[in-house]
């Protein structure tokens, strides 16, 4: 069973698509150790995507536009890894970020394994999200964190108010009533 | 001077000069690794009716990172006793794109970009 919110992208390997994948195991090394691997990868993938986004020394404005692209990716590779190392059943099939380029999009895609709580919590997460203004929503939370700790979705806010993404979810029925959940960020260029 | 230092960053409050200055790049795992950055950020208000805050040379800052400035900024906001200054860089993106958010939780907020 599948079930989407939001538009997904379908990554096709077609002729002219560029794309890159990570993949991790994150039982097969304590959290605490694998946490600076997130952004060391976060970094390269920033790094990576500048190659398509060369600077003209005649053009000052491409080393502006380097600049925001590399510190997109770089912030939302991040934020993708952050939440697949925190939230990860071991029981489901691996985390993997993948990171597709067309001429139009950047198209972040991240899955990991769930429980069937951890799933039903997040998809009433993703309900709030895709009812509230996300601005709004994003100032709530930040004043309830301020009283109580609770970041859960800033991340994604961020995403979506600063960054001008789009997201997309995708859960698919897994081992044991859990479940592969997928997540999409799409930067339109 | 008081220091905090870890692994690609470091926070300097100098108390003489009411500035505190976080640089490097910040990605914690959680509130709770930030905790000691918060408590020093808290006690930095204490007995000042001005500060500055310097993020000029912070490159990143995850999202946890975010909320802890967030915090920050609120409870400064509702002491009321102490005008804040937030020096941010136009060279590094996230600030940006992401600081002005700072104002909108406090709008008696200075926010500088260098």
């Amino acid at each position: 069973m599948t079930e989407d919110f939001g538009h997904f992208v379908d990554i096709r390997p077609g002729r002219d698509a560029e794309s890159l994948n990570l993949s991790f195991w994150p039982g097969h090394l304590p959290l605490k150790q694998r946490w600076r691997n997130n952004g060391l990868s976060a970094d390269f993938l920033g790094d990576y995507v500048t190659t398509f986004f060369p600077l003209d020394d005649d053009i000052p404005e491409t080393r502006h536009r380097q600049a925001e692209i590399r510190g997109a990716v770089s912030y939302i590779a991040n934020e993708l890894l952050e939440n697949a190392m925190k939230f990860h059943d071991a029981g489901q099939p691996e985390p993997i970020t993948i990171l597709s380029l067309d001429d139009e999009q950047i198209v972040f895609q991240e899955s990991n394994g769930a429980s069937a709580d951890n799933a039903a919590a997040f998809r009433a997460f993703i309900a709030r999200l895709r009812e509230a203004d996300p601005g709004e929503l994003y100032l709530e939370q930040l004043e309830r964190n301020a009283l109580s700790e609770d970041t859960a979705g800033l991340g994604y806010l961020t995403m979506i108010n600063d960054y001008g993404a789009e997201l997309a979810w995708r859960f698919e029925a897994g081992h044991d009533g859990g479940y592969r959940v997928i997540t999409q960020v799409t930067l339109k260029l | 001077m008081k220091s905090l230092e870890g692994d690609g960053y470091k926070v300097d409050f100098d108390s003489g000069d009411s500035s505190i200055r976080l640089a490097g790049s910040l990605r914690l795992g959680g509130l709770s690794e930030y905790a000691p950055i918060s408590q020093l950020l808290d006690e930095s208000l204490d007995g000042r009716s001005t500060l500055t805050v310097d993020l000029t040379g912070l490159e990143f800052l995850n999202s946890s990172g975010i909320a802890t400035l967030s915090k920050f900024v609120i409870n400064a906001r509702n002491r009321k006793d102490c005008a804040l200054t937030i020096r941010g860089s136009n060279a590094i993106p996230w600030q940006g794109k992401s600081l002005n958010n700072l104002k909108r939780l406090m709008p008696a907020l200075e926010l500088v970009f260098d």
